[in-house]
């Protein structure tokens, strides 16, 4: 298994050569946005966003926040479960030109369908583990629509490094969620037979 | 003003279980962590291990939560009768909000009309409290942390269910149990641990569900059968390949936890709570002057 320095904002091509189960690890600004962000992307088409989105990969996170007399602190930044996102996703990566999205749970044929149209990754973060996450978290660079969608929902952008992750779904269509829901369908098949 | 240094003290210790059960799991799970990492093979599921194992190591040294999703806060009190139930849920309702401004918690309250959040982990059946009385002069106050993920993974099943072959026995509670943790997948943050009631009714059954997560890993169960049952779901559980998050391994429960209850003739429910592997469980022993917090 090979892990892959991946530098953002990043071009798409790169991200195209990425495949199920390399690991990753980001390095550069990405930018925090779950339910409420993902619906307000598709309904609202906000072109404030734009430049802060390009190339880079939207977090399914919402973050644990500290105000301090410097500026904001990620004290704990693990993922969300993703498959909410699932109605919004492909629409988002490809209307603000991402790289892709990183969550965790994996997300549906949808988003696959979507990873393949626009040559994109999902990356799954482990889920749980927020304060190894946020110490990867090197400086909250903004903030926008704290107010409005309170902090766990408001886009952060934030500047990482060495921040890890796993690709579990790639722009050929291949998924390790399919794969495992698989095998554990036909494993529970044989157990309770 | 006897009264209020009681209620005074009881709100610091109140405080400090809040932030011991945010930033410090368990001893049973973290160590139920460490032999899945170890049986672990090398691959995806086993990097998440290690990636799990570090964040609790951390958590713990800098005093951060252990996951950025503080959960449902749910409290169980049992207090003798000279404690007021109204100023002891007043005083955990300000420790939550004192805790939330120190980023101990995450304001996790959202107004299921408006969309907003009250930003201080408060508001309409939020936290959750539940009282018991008891005998003595001591109080005794768990704590449980239990995220979003896991809880939209719990499910309830109504027995006999036809598509699983489940019916009204034992059996039929096994195969409905194991079809939750197919179903959970990765989703709720696997390795979980599951909590399950079987009986009661629906609002009892997924109360009691959620309470089997407040036992030690390590203990047995002192119903034989039940006993069984655990076992039996734990080791075939981890025959399913899910692993951690779901990324296909050897473990993907760490603990099973079975109560049975009364039931109704006309109903058999089987209760499931999914509990993600940041369980996070702290007791209060609180005796109207010190407090002591434990797992």
């Amino acid at each position: 298994m090979e892990t892959k320095r991946i530098d953002l904002p990043v071009d798409r091509k790169i991200v195209a050569d990425l495949r199920v189960g390399d690991e990753v690890r980001l390095f550069g600004k990405i930018v925090t946005g779950r339910d409420a962000a993902h619906k307000f992307l598709v309904e609202q088409k906000p072109d404030f966003v734009r430049d802060f989105l390009k190339g880079t990969f939207i977090y399914h996170c919402g973050p644990v926040m500290r105000a301090t007399p410097s500026g904001w602190e990620v004290v704990a930044a693990g993922p969300t479960t993703s498959i909410r996102e699932e109605p919004y996703q492909a629409a988002v990566l490809e209307e603000y030109g991402l790289a892709g999205a990183i969550g965790k749970g994996g997300m549906g044929d949808k988003t696959l369908a979507g990873l393949v149209k626009t040559g994109t990754v999902y990356l799954h973060a482990v889920g749980g583990v927020a304060t190894l996450l946020a110490q990867r978290m090197k400086r909250v660079v903004g903030v926008h629509m704290l107010e409005e969608l309170g902090a766990p929902e408001a886009f952060w952008i934030i500047e990482v490094e060495d921040f890890p992750a796993l690709v579990t779904m790639d722009s050929t269509g291949a998924s390790l969620h399919k794969t495992i829901r698989e095998k554990s369908d036909k494993a529970f098949a044989e157990i309770i037979s | 003003m006897a009264e209020d240094l009681l209620y005074q003290r009881f709100a610091e210790g109140a405080y400090q279980t809040i932030l011991a059960a945010s930033s410090r799991l368990p001893d049973d799970v973290t160590r139920a962590l460490a032999a899945a990492h170890a049986r672990e093979q090398e691959g995806p599921s086993r990097s998440a291990l290690a990636f799990i194992l570090e964040n609790i190591s951390l958590a713990r040294e800098k005093s951060t939560p252990v996951c950025q999703d503080t959960g449902y806060p749910t409290f169980y009190v049992t207090l003798p009768a000279r404690y007021d139930k109204a100023r002891v849920k007043s005083a955990l309702r300000e420790q939550l909000a004192a805790a939330t401004k120190d980023a101990v918690m995450r304001p996790n309250a959202v107004h299921s009309l408006t969309g907003k959040n009250s930003g201080n982990n408060t508001g309409e059946l939020f936290p959750a409290v539940y009282f018991e009385e008891c005998g003595g002069d001591r109080l005794e106050m768990k704590l449980l942390l239990k995220g979003g993920g896991s809880e939209n993974v719990s499910a309830q099943y109504r027995l006999p269910h036809a598509p699983l072959k489940a019916g009204r026995d034992l059996e039929g509670v096994y195969r409905v149990v194991m079809h939750c943790v197919l179903e959970a997948q990765g989703f709720g943050c696997s390795p979980g641990v599951l909590g399950v009631a079987i009986g009661a009714d629906r609002a009892q059954g997924y109360s009691l569900a959620k309470k089997q997560l407040l036992r030690g890993l390590d203990e047995k169960n002192t119903d034989p059968e039940l006993a069984r049952l655990e076992e039996r779901i734990l080791a075939d559980s981890n025959r399913l390949g899910v692993g951690a998050m779901g990324f296909g391994g050897a473990t993907t429960v760490l603990g099973v936890k079975a109560a049975a209850a009364h039931r109704h003739p006309a109903s058999f429910f089987v209760t499931i709570a999914y509990g993600c592997w940041a369980l996070r469980r702290k007791t209060m022993k609180f005796d109207g002057t010190g407090f002591e917090i434990t797992d």
